[in-house]
């Protein structure tokens, strides 16, 4: 095998730089497919934004009649799924994208075209859930979609048939990243990199894609088992037929409970690489952060149940579930110690990373002790389905995982861009997020707890709502203004913002040692690491400074030949599923098949490398 | 500025182990839950069914639009047949690995051969089954152990048709002298997908078809 010296010597041409939509659509490069997820990911999260906002409108006033019920209905289940399946979790997925391999010292993700592929299959899922609004039936029974309200007979319409195949298909996406992001962190390592010197993020990402491996298929196959109810005529969650809706709660909520952990364990690993950057120190407790990473996915497939205590399971379930749920807080409080110890002493450096990073860990506290309070069942059956649950999980959701990706998003954004976000617009932006969601959620836990149910579309005046509600709506416009001042500063800085050098943060990690945004080879020269924080070793052994990496020509360097065969493929995909939609639509089917092996062929010979 | 690892085509890897190879571990780790959920719903409807036919007693159900007395369903000496087909190809596909590692030609196109044909008439033996019970009476949407069970084993069935088609595939390229020794982990992973197929029907068949 040649290995070719750097410099023009090389028998290969550098490689052009690569323009146009065209390349967009073949490329396999994974920084590019990482900004496709992020670009993507944010536009949807926008749309859930907005229709978080009309819900908010309605919620505004005591007999509003701005949205029908119907319309709610479906507003609220859209959001929730929305926010989950194409917020967060591809939020996440741009940075698994981009900074895992810039993170491990590796040239790519292990499978390029395979990482492709998972865009693309996201994208469709993405479109495929939302075309329902096209034709008046977006899903209307609740994010977690309880039998026997998702059965034909209760719900006749295509709506429920829309979110089963759009999550199936987007399922499919997740599964094929999660395989390609566990063998990539396991096996493409730079050298010296052991497992206990990845970077924190590196190490959460790891865990995230063992959580995606082995919840999803759960809900793959619940998802089958409600398509074959809905269109095929069986009764598995259907009591006439002798099924049990309650297997479908257990069957979401083992895909649910890990689920949660996927939208947070990678927010956890942003806010670990912050806090000690923007502190100059490293890491309070390494081990015990991975560790306790490990306990909570481990802990997080045996406490589904407590999401059921009002299904009446028992006193021993409920104790067990109980327990299990507390112990939980034990590796989550572990994590906050250690942040906390990361700062403390610390010569904090006042940027908006930071911010919302502090902003993360007060938030999540709260998420996570009003989550401990309804682990205990007596006390769940008062909040259950109150909007002291919807406060809960909007304090670890958006406190948490909102939060945290934004500070990523400050964080990494002259990385991957070259260019600086401005600093004052990025604190105005935290203070009126922070504000925002705070006036916005806070309320809802006394609102729950006087009794005011979740998804009911409107409350008569004189309940004593009208106070919270009203500050509530006022708190998410702010909260909706503050993503417009995000945009300007993102928009503005796109075309005029300061040029940012390598390292801008004084970064501890591989990424930083490298120009910004990085050449499509990422390392000139591959990494070699002998400790947790490379850089910072580095910088020590040379005295304090380090040299602003040159671009370099890329002659000889070996990369991977763009190819459409994942965008094909993908498509083959999503319409073999969308066939399903409407009972069987054969020929959809069968197309979708032959064009889903004509790519796998295709893909499976044509060759890596040019 | 020379440096020998960083743009090799195939890098060594952090742990050794082949970068494909750890991903088809990782892909059926995955495929293990699914299988996994699939089993458990076959058993929590395990003697649920509100009408016959059942797996094994005799009960009343619906025939031709009226009740009759059905037999039981399963008859275990055919499928055992199957099994031990399907287990034997998984013993014949590591005889093919062994020959494609040798580049003994004729050792791995005989026995990949053998390896198919065992898929085949697994599948085979799997519609021929299918369409014997529904004439016994046990329709799709019959019952819940009529739904639970062809669920289960279509969707195994299913995998080992996929397994197939994998493997016919790389049998093909074999014909075609395109499967030399360095590139007999083509085989391999192939090999690795159709021995899990076959375990999971190792659990299935003990499982579905002779517990009580
Ligand atoms: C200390 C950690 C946590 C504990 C003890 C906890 C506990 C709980 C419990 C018991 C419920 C069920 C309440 C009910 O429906 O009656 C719940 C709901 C929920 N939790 Fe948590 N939780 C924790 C952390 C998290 C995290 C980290 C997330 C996500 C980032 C999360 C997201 C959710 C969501 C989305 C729901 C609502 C599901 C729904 O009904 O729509 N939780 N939590
Ligand atoms: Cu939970």
């Amino acid at each position: 095998m040649s290995t070719i010296a750097m410099g023009h010597a090389g028998t290969e041409a550098a490689p052009a730089e690569k323009k146009g939509l065209w390349s967009w659509i073949t490329t396999v490069d994974h920084k590019r497919i990482g900004i496709l997820y992020g670009v993507t990911a944010f536009l949807f999260f926008l749309i859930g934004g907005l229709e978080a906002l009309l819900i908010r409108w309605q919620l505004g006033a005591p007999d509003k009649t701005f949205l029908s019920p119907e319309a709610y209905n479906q507003l609220f289940t859209m959001h929730g799924t929305t926010m989950i399946f194409l917020g967060v979790m591809p939020l996440s997925a741009m940075f698994f994208n981009y900074f895992i391999p810039l993170q491990i010292g590796a040239r790519d993700v292990a499978f390029p075209r395979l990482n492709a592929y998972s865009y693309w299959v996201f994208l469709f899922g993405g479109l495929v859930l939302n075309a329902s609004f096209l034709f008046n039936a977006a899903p209307d029974m609740g994010w977690f979609a309880y039998a026997n309200l998702t059965s034909k007979q209760f719900s006749p319409g295509l709506n429920v048939d829309f979110w089963i195949i759009g999550l199936q298909i987007l399922g499919i996406a997740s599964l094929a990243a999660a395989v390609n992001f566990f063998v990539t962190i396991i096996n493409l390592r730079a050298p010296g990199m052991k497992m206990m010197r990845m970077p924190m993020f590196v190490w959460m990402s790891l865990i995230t894609q063992v959580l995606l491996l082995l919840a999803f298929p759960i809900i793959t196959v619940a998802l089958v088992l409600l398509m074959l109810d809905r269109n095929f005529g069986t009764h598995f969650f259907v009591p006439s037929g002798g099924g049990d809706p309650v297997l479908w709660q257990h069957l979401f909520w083992l895909f649910g409970h890990p689920e949660v952990y996927i939208l947070i364990l990678p927010a956890f690993g942003v806010v670990s690489e912050i806090l000690p950057v923007f502190s100059r120190k490293p890491l309070f407790g390494y081990a015990a952060m991975v560790f306790s990473g490990c306990f909570i996915a481990f802990l997080g497939f045996g406490v589904w149940s407590h999401h059921m205590f009002s299904t009446g399971m028992g006193p021993m379930a409920d104790t067990v579930f109980s327990l299990g749920t507390m112990l939980i807080a034990i590796p989550t409080g572990v994590k906050i110690f250690n942040w906390i110890g990361t700062v403390w002493g610390g010569s904090i450096q006042y940027k908006t990373p930071m911010y919302f990073a502090l902003g993360f860990v007060a938030m999540f506290i709260i998420g996570g002790l009003s989550g401990v309070m309804h682990a205990s069942p007596p006390a769940d059956l008062q909040q259950t389905d109150s909007y002291f649950i919807v406060a809960h999980f909007h304090y670890v959701l958006f406190g948490g995982s909102i939060f945290a990706l934004t500070a990523g998003a400050y964080y990494w954004f002259p990385k991957m861009t070259g260019r600086m976000l401005s600093e004052s617009l990025g604190k105005v932006h935290f203070w009126l997020m922070f504000l925002g969601f705070n006036l916005t959620f806070a309320p809802m836990h006394i609102l729950g707890l006087n009794g005011m149910p979740r998804r009911v579309y409107t409350y008569s005046a004189g309940m004593g709502f009208e106070f919270w509600n009203a500050i509530e709506t006022a708190g998410s416009l702010v909260l909706g203004f503050s993503f417009l001042v995000f945009i300007w500063n993102i928009l503005r800085s796109l075309k005029a913002g300061e040029v940012a050098p390598a390292d801008p943060w004084h970064g501890a990690t591989l990424e930083w040692s490298i120009p910004s945004p990085p050449q499509e080879w990422n390392f000139a020269v591959e990494p070699t690491v002998d400790g947790r924080d490379p850089l910072w070793e580095e910088r020590r052994a040379k005295g304090g400074t380090l040299p602003e990496p040159e671009r370099v020509s890329g002659a000889g360097i070996h990369l991977p030949s763009p190819s459409y065969w994942p965008i094909v493929t993908a498509f083959g995909t999503a319409m073999t599923l969308v066939g399903f939609l409407m009972h069987v639509t054969l020929w959809v089917i069968l197309a979708g098949l032959a064009i889903t092996m004509l790519g796998i062929f295709s893909w499976a010979f044509e060759p890596a490398d040019h | 500025m020379a440096h020998d690892t960083a743009h090799a085509m195939h890098p060594p890897t952090a742990t050794g182990l082949d970068t494909r190879k750890l991903a088809i571990w990782t892909f059926i780790g995955s495929e293990c839950l699914f299988f996994a959920t699939l089993i458990s719903n076959y058993l929590v409807y395990k003697g649920q069914s509100l009408v016959g036919p059942l797996p094994h007693e005799t009960s009343q159900c619906m025939l031709h639009g009226q009740m009759a007395t059905c037999e039981p369903i399963f008859e275990i000496p055919l499928v055992t047949f199957g099994t031990a087909v399907l287990l034997f190809s998984s013993f014949f596909v590591v005889l093919a690995l062994n020959g494609a590692q040798k580049g003994n030609r004729k050792q791995l196109i005989g026995w990949l051969s053998a390896t198919v044909l065992c898929g085949l008439f697994f599948v085979g033996m799997q519609v021929y089954e299918f369409y014997h019970f529904f004439h016994k009476g046990l329709g799709y949407t019959t019952n819940l152990f009529g739904s639970s069970f062809y669920t289960l084993t279509g969707f195994h069935g299913t995998h080992v048709t996929l397994g197939v088609i994998w493997l016919a595939t790389v049998l093909v390229l074999a014909i075609r002298g395109k499967l030399p020794p360095e590139k007999a982990l083509n085989l391999e992973i192939a090999a690795l997908y159709w021995h899990f197929v076959d375990v999971v029907w190792i659990v299935i068949f003990p499982v579905v078809y002779l517990m009580r």
